[in-house]
């Protein structure tokens, strides 16, 4: 017959004692309040662009600046979770995923102006719209994002994406489902895919390899691997830009017969014909296709340049601000500061780096209503959950240095594909963005 | 990730589920454990046929806590990829057939309360003569 274990009062109240221990850790912890102490400001605040670091810091200054007057100058409608889409144009999520609206993550006190920037004046200190507005600021900070100059690849344009084999995910959530519409018919009618990047500094580099993983990985789970030919074509001298990954990705290239040709770029294409040419070393060459996936080339919004915010001497054509990179403020206007992709930093066009970037900028802007200098700096922090197939990736980390920086130390180790960080794509990430787009991560 | 305390965490899981089912999630998983503290209390003792048959439920309670987030996530048994991902799914499975447990103890005991056989065994035990008590 079983032994009873018959529950003691002391044993019990030992329970209720360890129960209430625990319980008392998240009070405790919620005392560490995010970003640092409220200060009084009369300060005029404007912020350019309510991506991920605008709506991420809008929320962080309305919480740290009492008394700021703080507005966002954005017309886009809708807010999209731009790591999502890798995800929409493998088929593994809807474009809707990615699509929520700009005013859902805004909080009441900070002012929505939507309307396009036409210039910047950093002696006067204004912001004109090209609606007519013109803003007076004490602090201003640009996070407009960038632009994707579709019309640089010659034959290209948008409304071709989805069709004979034209696929072109950076486009928008709609433009990913469609470059899925035509990647699925490569993967089941296979023939020849070419994946290629831009020569310029782009957002999240790793996606055009993932793309190209996915799709891999596609072919084969529908058994139709050995009917296709897959090429990464890319104006880079090596497939990433941090050493010890290139050499990662090159290992697994060569493991799923996934054929390089570096130092190409793509500059236009006949879509009649399914030819792309690629300027090389020894002049223009053309290749067949039968699935082409485009990156085009990205530079900064006209207003950055026309306002006379960029680099001059780095970057060329390309218009990326200013600014120090470890303190993200404006090497010729001190009031100014760029957090995200507009930032001219070597590293750092993705979500992940937003999140590092944000408590910088706003150090820095908080310190200066009071008179004073902050401390944190930005190390180039960026992030990629490299996916290397459906259900695992990697989850590389690195910083200026080319160092890798992981998080999870001696756990989760960067350049092993593992199903924990495809998890962490697929479940945390967005969960994590959206927290620090209210400002709580 | 720069700093991930329990303030971080929570924001996070509540994006993930949205705040109301996550709270909700979190109050029916403290509804549970109450409602187990309780009968341990009431009944001053664990039913050991209750917690035999709530044993039986473990391994269902871990498959179905794999099987949910496989599916939830698109992945399989073939992406596990290091000894790092082994963890996570025993600490799945484990969960899963724990979770099981106490909820399987706690709607017998609430539903049936002390059974004839358990009173009878608590009895036994309890005048230490091996004899049914009267």
């Amino acid at each position: 017959m079983p032994q009873d274990f018959d529950s003691t009062r002391r044993a019990f109240l030992a329970m209720a004692a360890a129960g209430g221990a625990l319980a008392a850790l998240p009070s405790s912890d919620a005392k560490a309040a995010v970003g640092g102490p409220t200060v009084q400001t009369n300060a005029k605040v404007v912020i350019i662009g309510a991506g991920a670091a605008g709506s991420a810091l809008g929320n962080r200054l309305r919480n740290r600046l009492e008394g700021a007057e703080i507005t966002i100058v954005d017309p886009s409608v809708r807010h999209i979770y731009q790591p999502g889409m890798t995800l929409v144009a493998a088929g593994l999520k809807p474009a809707d995923y990615v699509i929520s609206q700009t005013t859902d993550w805004l909080p009441a006190g900070v002012r929505l102006l939507p309307e396009r920037v036409a210039m910047v004046d950093g002696e006067a200190q204004t912001v004109a719209t090209e609606e007519g507005t013109t803003l007076d600021y004490d602090f201003l900070v640009l996070s407009p994002g960038l632009v994707l100059d579709h019309d640089a690849i010659e034959g290209f344009s948008l409304d071709m994406v989805g069709q004979n084999g034209i696929g072109a995910l950076y486009a928008g959530p709609e433009y990913a489902e469609r470059t899925w519409d035509a990647a699925s018919r490569f993967v089941e009618d296979g023939g020849r895919g070419i994946f290629t990047r831009p020569a310029t500094e782009m957002k999240c580099a790793g996606a055009p390899l993932k793309h190209t993983f996915l799709i891999d990985d596609r072919l084969r789970r529908a058994n139709n691997r050995e009917n296709a030919e897959i090429v990464y074509a890319a104006p880079q001298g090596a497939l990433f830009g941090v050493p010890i990954v290139a050499e990662k990705v090159r290992m697994l290239f060569d493991e799923r017969g996934v054929e390089t040709q570096m130092q190409r770029t793509l500059t236009s294409i006949d879509a009649s014909r399914k030819i792309a040419t690629f300027e090389t070393a020894d002049g223009p060459v053309e290749e067949g296709y039968d699935y082409l996936h485009v990156v085009p080339p990205q530079r900064a919004p006209d207003f950055v340049v026309q306002s006379g915010l960029h680099w001059g001497d780095r970057w060329v054509g390309q218009g990326w601000a200013e600014v120090d990179q470890y303190t993200l403020r404006h090497l010729r206007y001190p009031n100014i500061f760029a957090a995200g992709d507009i930032a001219g930093v070597p590293k750092g066009k993705t979500a992940a780096s937003v999140k590092w970037q944000v408590p910088v900028v706003e150090d820095h802007l908080v310190a200066a209503t009071q008179g004073q200098d902050g401390t944190a700096r930005f190390n180039g922090y960026t992030s990629c959950p490299m996916i290397t197939r459906i259900g695992r990736a990697m989850l590389i980390e690195f910083d200026y240095n080319d160092d890798l920086v992981p998080s999870f130390p001696g756990v989760i180790a960067p350049l092993e594909e593992l199903w924990i960080s495809w998890l962490m794509k697929e479940v945390a990430l967005k969960a994590t963005y959206n927290a620090m787009l209210r400002g709580m991560a | 990730m720069e700093e991930l305390t329990l303030q971080t965490m929570i924001a996070v899981f509540e994006e993930m589920f949205g705040a109301g089912l996550f709270w909700a999630m979190v109050a029916t998983a403290v509804i549970i454990t109450l409602a187990y503290v309780y009968v341990l209390i009431r009944d001053k003792r664990v039913g050991m046929r209750k917690f035999l048959i709530a044993q039986l439920f473990m391994p269902l309670g871990a498959v179905a806590a794999v099987w949910f987030v496989m599916v939830m996530t698109d992945s399989a048994l073939s992406d596990i990829g290091g000894p790092v991902d082994v963890i996570v799914l025993l600490g799945i499975a484990a969960l899963g057939a724990v979770g099981i447990a106490i909820l399987v103890y706690t709607v017998e005991a609430l539903a049936f309360g002390r059974t004839t056989e358990d009173q009878r065994d608590g009895a036994k035990s309890r005048n230490g003569l091996g004899q049914p008590a009267e």
